[in-house]
């Protein structure tokens, strides 16, 4: 039969909408507004997944986001597979499949439940106790097999299918929970004109009212009220509804994130909606109205499948139209279960209620539900329950005041409705750093005072009456005073903390945390052992630290340690809740940020046509860079040889447009670079160009580039490619803060101007042609000068300089005409046999010539004299940014790693960048090593492989042997100069 | 993420703005006469107290100007911020 | 102290587990100690278990604040490596590394220390060079670590993407065999029973308000929430605190106090079989016995005494992990949380004495502290007990921020220029 446990009727289902989901490869049966915890109860499903530890059956024990034990398996399609989802969040939705995870071979049949055989010997923490010996067994047998065992679902083997965006909003109140105290909260905050978004996580709002069908508000039908209330709000265009939306962090200054689910429920084949949608609020404030968890009972064997929270009964059998068991007993030590029973009897089935408290304790609810038909037994404990896969009876036994407890009853059941009480979810409150209250009365930790905009409203801060839910959430909107009246909703409680027993506590299992199987035994173990801080008891029980993050389970693990110490329980403290509230998809907060979006790549203006000429590419920080050009056949070295050869021969073209560029303008401007480099400054003419080496204060060197002098008041900086940014920030930092009175402006030009590099031998001729209003004759227009001019028409900066050795310029045009002018330059090139070359020929050519890179020669912790620079400090200065660091005794020591030139005695050797240097290869381990190979090449111009190396004192070690390693032992190398082509600069002035 | 009242532009998400550490560490105006000693301490040492701190901060992602904060570094509250150049408020109270 | 086996664990199994007695006591202060440590995490424990052990300090005492290891000893990634570029950090990183490979059987407590082989990527050229640098130099050295390309990197690690095509491929990695994962809650426990069965009073809930000092200015004692103690040495080992300790005597420190996240998945069956680093995309994974994967993130840019960072900083790391393991963006986060680290401007430790007599310290760990913890504690206790510095932690010093021989092997890994 289908659905043998639908009722006939009622329920906030769609029967007009059957659909069908299957559950372990069976067909289940089940209607829209199902949840797939509803459709499985429908159809009879008790059974639907293995603890974690014992592999016990484990059923559904609550109707939300706290449910512990029904973790499943969600099957939507290829890419759309995940585990651990719980069965009473996941909607119902055509043609899903969901399985039970953690068994073997099947969920029926689990060989792991031998563990629960052998619980005796896995107590809390016993794997700190064993598994020591021998020494090499821990990893090699003991650790894979816990590994094996422990884990819940199976992560996913292919990529998400699905995709995630990001929103982000303001408003002046974020009601998060859109329950009585919520949907008041959110009707006072919108009443006057002001943003409000309301956000709930299930898929309807009205919290409690979906599922309390005899309330009434102000008179009328709480479900009146409710559509009413929500039709007002839907009417108001300040206000945002977000069903399906849990906030799940509330962070630093009202910045709150939620995410929606807006996929994942329906069916969609060619729908292009995302899964998920992640919410960051700043929200001016806040009202937490996320209202309360129920407490289940800790008594043996608490764990049936069957066994539920009371009030999770009632909204299955009211919400869904559900029913879990056809005789239900509930057991109870408060009064809100009586609602549950007496709707439970309503609904047709066979109840009977076991109150833990004395008759005179009881308040009317035993005479209500006995006028109903209803057993009552007040005064009587649970001590154990019968069953495997499913509950089929609860062991109940009288039990007096003093805690004696009478003979023994078993009342045959198909289900159970526990509740052990309430506790207030004041997980985002905590999150806010707001500071919680033990409220003795209600045995609970409340909301204390905030720490940011915010306010916590009904259930969430221990009101659980229904008049008084909304009266609070009007308040906490900001509504002014008003009464609400509703009927009267029962509450109250007495706290238990493990039920009354006439069995050895000792060894039944009385489950804290169902998911994790931590028992009552395991928390006085811990207790025992001296784990008295609850955060303390938490780590070594692992109660708390499931999936539901302890939502059911908290505050009993804290009542337990408390009664055992025989402290109150504010003194044994409270965990701190930590976000998210409940699980969040890494996929919905990376959102977009995938593949070229997960960081931007950027191009230069000539990346188009360098990709058009066969380049390879690099990544240089964010920049992808022309790395070679290999031509058909050729492979990474020869495309480099012939590359560089051009450059040597005839002449190269290369984008250096990823060189930061920054304008330095305005009266103080030579006095402002005096002071950020190393060098002088004050003295360079006009039209002249200068390399400039600036450190931190720290004395180590920061950055390094060519500076032209456009003006008296105004140079055009250069920097390294990746030093753009902060070489920026850097001035604008000594600028601002330090020299306010200097008058200097500083712009970031990078982006405006392109750099085309035309090095070579023939450079000049290929350039004439098409420069106009510049002579560049050698002797108008000598190495390290500027000029300005046009070139194809196009406003240019000329700069003579060189990073090749070569007679070479570097063209500054603006960017959107780089593609025209290299175009230009390209044609006019070709009787020279002109060649792109890439980064990677740039690195050769610049260390035949011994120049540095900053960030391969230097690593933060090279001085200027470190690379022989050190004659560029201009002395005269008495001050520069990092000059008093290169006084400090370290600075000045001759051991100093210092660069120097390596040739491996064996001259086809190309070293590893990153090889070590030693003086003796024999010496034992650990050795003295003297330094590292930071650039190595094949250099044709030499017809040798080159290297640069930084060496402990090697200016001193001219011409001596040093040992470098290599992937098979050492390699013999000389110390030479740094300079291994043209030493005497000579090519650049051609 | 910190909201960050820049003085300038008024309140902004942190991810527009850098950290500059703490404030009112001004630069010697002659390095050369202080000790290894007194440099490291210019250079290295801070206060880095829980509770009130005095700190700096740059607009990067806005104005660009740098600026000084006093936030509570046990909370993160930001109890005042105010343009680069200006005196620590005094908040009063002892706080 | 009770002997802790399978054997003793099936006689408690006979006996509902009754017999077992606490792990430590619960002391109340004595008046006087001959030493002090300040700070209850796995490094303050650790000193004072190889006090006691190696240096037969008895009458000593470690002041928590609040409960044993709940700094970030028990908030870290737990990764382990020795695999640091200089001579000093590597010589104390694999002193820690060789205490960890017996520290089960030392504690008789089972830290669970797994040397499943740490890896870290290189996704560019200065990621490949620098990688080399450490790999050669740690070979010489003595510490294990060797040069994968990127197929031998997946068949190390199968979960991982290899596709030239991803934003940051993936051009090789560095693997140090020996470095792994432990569970950071049982290094502190087990330090803690260690030193208590050797005498050690572990005093929790005991915040130290106040350092006293005699009129030649050392130590004399502290004041606590639990009254005056007595003592001529004080070795302060409280991580993101030690700013505040140390201003109790007059000391500043060249320290920040960062918040670092962390953060676990949804636990799942076996599916990540190693610790993998990325500095280049900023992330670092493992996955716990559990079955939790473990995930680091970055510090936030502001001092924070708070434990708390901003979404922003989470969101990164998750970027980074879901283009690296794109399988894995359909699990979910679980846990997030934040400790409070203490960074030196060269990003090494300080370890050593003050210019206080009688006043020792162990900070600036950073965000990499808690592979160090049996070393650190080991050197420390030296240190302490013999009021001068291990030869291994000798290059520690805070003077050395005066000299400007720093140890910097934050800038010896800089990001790409």
């Amino acid at each position: 039969m289908a659905q043998p446990c639908r009722l006939p009727a009622g329920g906030r289902i769609d029967r007009a909408k059957p659909l069908r989901l299957r559950f372990n490869g069976r067909d289940i049966e089940a209607y829209a507004g199902d949840s797939v915890a509803a459709a499985l109860l429908a159809n009879g499903v008790r059974l639907v997944g293995r603890s974690f530890k014992y592999h016990r059956p484990r059923g559904i024990l609550s109707h939300g986001s706290d449910e512990p034990n029904a973790l499943l398996q969600v099957d939507r399609g290829p890419g759309r597979i995940d585990p651990n989802n719980r069965a009473t969040v996941v909607e119902a939705a055509d043609g899903i499949a969901v399985s039970s995870q953690n068994h073997w071979p099947s969920l029926e049949h689990d060989l792991g439940a031998v563990n629960d055989l052998l619980s005796p010997v896995l107590p809390a923490g016993f794997y700190y106790k064993t598994f020591m010996w021998p020494q090499s067994f821990w990893q090699r047998v003991y650790e894979p097999k816990i590994r094996a065992a422990a884990g819940l679902g199976v992560a996913p083997h292919e990529a998400d299918a699905d995709r995630y965006v990001h929103r982000h909003a303001h408003c002046a109140v974020l009601v998060v929970g859109g329950g009585p105290a919520g949907l008041a909260a959110a009707l006072a905050a919108s009443d006057d004109g002001a943003r409000v978004i309301l956000a709930d996580e299930q898929p309807e709002f009205g919290g409690t009212l979906l599922h309390d069908l005899h309330a009434t508000i102000d008179g009328a039908p709480a479900g009146d009220w409710r559509a009413q209330a929500l039709a007002t709000l839907a009417a108001r265009a300040n206000v945002t509804l977000l069903p399906r939306t849990t906030a799940f962090g509330y962070y630093n200054h009202n910045h709150i994130a939620l995410v929606e689910r807006v996929g994942d429920h329906r069916a969609r084949q060619d729908d292009r909606r995302p899964r998920e949608r992640l919410w960051q609020v700043r929200a001016r404030q806040v009202v937490l109205a996320t209202g309360a968890h129920e407490r289940p009972l800790v008594f043996a064997d608490n764990d049936r499948p069957g066994i539920m929270l009371a009030e999770s009964v009632r909204v299955f059998i009211n919400r869904y139209a559900v029913a879990p068991g056809r005789r239900i007993v509930f057991a109870t030590s408060g009064a809100s279960a009586y609602a549950a029973a007496a709707d439970a009897k309503a609904a047709g089935l066979d109840v009977t209620l076991v109150d833990i408290r004395a008759e005179a304790e009881c308040g009317p609810g035993p005479a209500m539900l006995r006028a109903r038909g209803i057993d009552v037994l007040p005064a009587h404990t649970i001590v154990g329950s019968t069953g495997r896969k499913a509950v089929t009876g609860l062991i109940v036994a009288p039990v007096d005041a003093n805690g004696i407890v009478g003979p023994r009853r078993t009342l045959a059941c198909d289900g159970v409705g526990m509740s052990g009480g309430w506790t207030p979810a004041v997980h985002l409150f905590s999150q806010s750093r707001g500071k919680l209250r033990y409220d003795d009365a209600i045995d609970a930790f409340v909301p204390g005072t905030p720490a940011q905009a915010e306010r916590s409203a009904g259930a969430a801060r221990g009101i659980y009456d229904l008049a008084a839910c909304l009266a609070d959430g009007w308040a906490a909107g900001g509504g002014a005073a008003r009464d609400f009246a509703a009927t009267p909703s029962p509450t109250g409680f007495r706290p238990v903390r493990a039920l009354p027993t006439d069995a050895d506590a000792k060894r039944v299992k009385a489950f804290v945390d169902f998911q994790n199987d931590v028992t009552a035994k395991d928390i006085a173990l811990a207790v025992r052992e001296g784990f008295e801080s609850v955060e303390h008891v938490k780590r070594y029980t692992t109660t708390g630290m499931a999936t539901d993050q302890g939502k059911t389970s908290n505050m009993a693990a804290l009542g337990l340690v408390a009664e055992i110490l025989d402290r109150p329980v504010p003194q044994v403290g409270t965990t701190t809740f930590r976000p998210p509230y409940t699980p969040v998809t890494f996929g919905t907060i990376v959102g977009s940020a995938r593949g070229a979006l997960f960081d931007p790549i950027r191009v230069a203006p000539l990346h188009d046509w360098a990709a058009a000429h066969g380049a390879r590419f690099e990544n240089v920080g964010l920049w992808r860079r022309a790395w070679h050009f290999p031509r058909p056949g050729e492979d990474m070295h020869a495309a480099v040889r012939r590359e560089c050869r051009a450059v040597r021969e005839s002449v190269g073209i290369f984008d250096a447009s990823t060189l930061g560029k920054i304008e330095v303008v305005g009266r103080d401007a030579a006095e402002f670079l005096h002071r950020i480099y190393i060098n002088a400054w004050l003295k360079l003419e006009p039209g002249r160009c200068r390399y400039g080496v600036m450190l931190k204060e720290d004395g180590f060197i920061f950055d390094d580039g060519v500076v032209a002098r456009m003006a008296p008041d105004r140079f055009h900086v250069t920097t390294t490619t990746g030093g753009a940014a902060r070489v920026l920030a850097h001035m604008e930092d000594y600028l601002q803060t330090e020299w306010p009175d200097l008058e200097v402006f500083l712009t970031s030009v990078s982006e405006q101007w392109a750099v085309i590099a035309l090095q070579g031998p023939r450079a000049r001729d290929v350039l004439a042609p098409l420069v106009e209003g510049i002579d560049l004759a050698a002797a108008s227009f000598p190495h390290m000068a500027v000029r300005t001019g046009t070139i194809c028409g196009v406003p240019t900066r000329l700069f003579r300089v060189s990073f090749t050795g070569e007679l070479g310029y570097e063209i500054n045009v603006p960017a959107d005409y780089a593609r025209a002018v290299w175009e230009a330059l390209w044609a006019r090139g070709q009787e020279f046999g002109i060649t792109p070359y890439g980064t990677e020929a740039m690195h050769v050519l610049r260390a035949e010539r011994g120049f540095i890179i900053v960030g391969q020669e230097t690593d933060g912790t090279v001085t200027p004299d470190d690379v022989g620079l050190g004659g560029m400090i201009a002395r005269a200065k008495a001050d520069f940014v990092g000059k008093r660091s290169l006084a400090r005794p370290d600075m000045l020591k001759p051991d100093r790693k210092q660069l120097v030139g390596l040739l491996a005695d064996a001259p086809d050797l190309v070293l590893e960048e990153g090889a070590q240097i030693v003086a003796d290869p024999h010496q034992p381990i650990p050795m003295t090593m003297l330094g590292h190979v930071t650039s190595s090449y094949w250099s044709d111009a030499c017809g040798r492989a080159i290297a640069l190396a930084l060496v402990s004192g090697g200016r001193a070690r001219m011409g001596q042997t040093l040992h470098v390693t290599t992937p098979t032992g050492f390699a013999p190398a000389r110390v030479a100069a740094p300079v291994f082509f043209d030493p005497k600069g000579e090519r650049v002035h051609g | 993420m910190l909201l960050v009242t820049c003085p300038h532009c008024g309140a902004r998400p942190e991810i527009e703005f850098r950290y500059g550490g703490e404030a009112h560490i001004a630069r010697p105006a002659d390095p050369s006469a202080l000790d290894d000693r007194q440099w490291a301490e210019f250079l290295y040492f801070r206060s880095n107290p829980k509770g009130v701190y005095a700190e700096r901060w740059n607009h990067a992602h806005g104005c660009g100007r740098w600026f000084n904060a006093l936030r509570d570094t046990a909370s993160d509250a930001f109890l005042a911020t105010y343009p680069a150049g200006q005196q620590r408020p005094d908040l009063g109270g002892g706080r | 102290m009770r002997h802790f086996s399978l054997r003793t664990l099936l006689t408690e199994a006979a006996n509902a587990h009754q017999g077992w007695a606490r792990q430590w006591r619960a002391p109340e202060p004595k008046p006087a100690y001959d030493a002090i440590i300040v700070g209850g995490g796995g490094h303050g424990l650790a000193t004072a278990y190889y006090m006691a052990q190696e240096h037969g300090m008895r009458n000593i005492a470690v002041l928590e604040k609040g409960w044993i290891g709940g700094g970030n000893t028990g908030r870290n990634t737990t990764i382990i490596r020795s695999n640091y570029l200089y001579d000093e950090s590597a010589a104390i990183y694999d002193h820690a590394v060789k205490l960890w490979e017996g520290l089960s059987q030392a504690l008789n407590y089972n830290v669970m220390y797994s040397a499943r082989g740490v890896l870290m990527l290189a996704h560019n050229q200065h990621d490949v060079q620098s990688f080399k640098r450490h790999v050669y130099a740690n070979r010489l050295n003595g510490v294990d670590n060797e040069w994968l390309t990127p197929e031998q990197a997946k068949a190390f690690c199968p979960p991982l993407n290899i596709s030239p095509d991803i934003r940051y491929p993936v051009l090789g990695g560095a693997l140090q065999r020996r470095g792994g994962v432990a569970r950071h809650d049982a290094v502190a426990w087990g330090y803690a029973r260690g030193a208590d069965a050797l005498g050690v009073d572990i005093i929790q809930n005991c915040e130290v308000t106040g350092i006293v000092r005699g009129s030649d200015g050392a130590v004399t004692g502290v004041e606590t929430t639990k009254g005056p103690i007595r003592t001529p040495r004080i070795g302060v080992v409280a991580a993101g605190h030690t700013s505040v300790i140390m201003a109790m005597a007059g000391v500043r420190m060249p320290l920040e106090s960062f918040p670092l996240q962390a953060l676990v998945s949804e636990p799942v069956k076996p599916v990540f079989p190693c610790v993998l680093m990325s500095n280049a995309v900023h992330a670092y994974i493992s996955q716990s016995d559990k079955g939790e994967l473990v995930i680091g993130a970055g510090t936030d840019q502001y001092v924070s005494y708070s434990q708390q960072g901003g979404l922003h900083i989470t969101t990164h790391t998750l970027d980074a992990i879901c283009e690296l393991f794109p399988q894995f963006s359909r699990l979910r986060l679980l846990r997030n949380w934040g400790g409070i680290v203490d960074v030196t401007p060269d990003r090494s430790p300080i370890i050593g004495r003050t210019p206080v007599p009688g006043l020792f310290v162990n900070c600036g760990w950073g965000t990499g502290g808690f592979k160090a913890t049996p070393g650190s504690g080991h050197v420390f206790a030296w240190t302490v007990a013999k009021g001068e510095p291990h030869p291994i932690n000798a290059p520690f010093t805070l003077d050395r921020f005066r000299t400007g021989r720093l140890i910097d092997e934050a800038a010896a890994a800089a990001v790409a220029h």
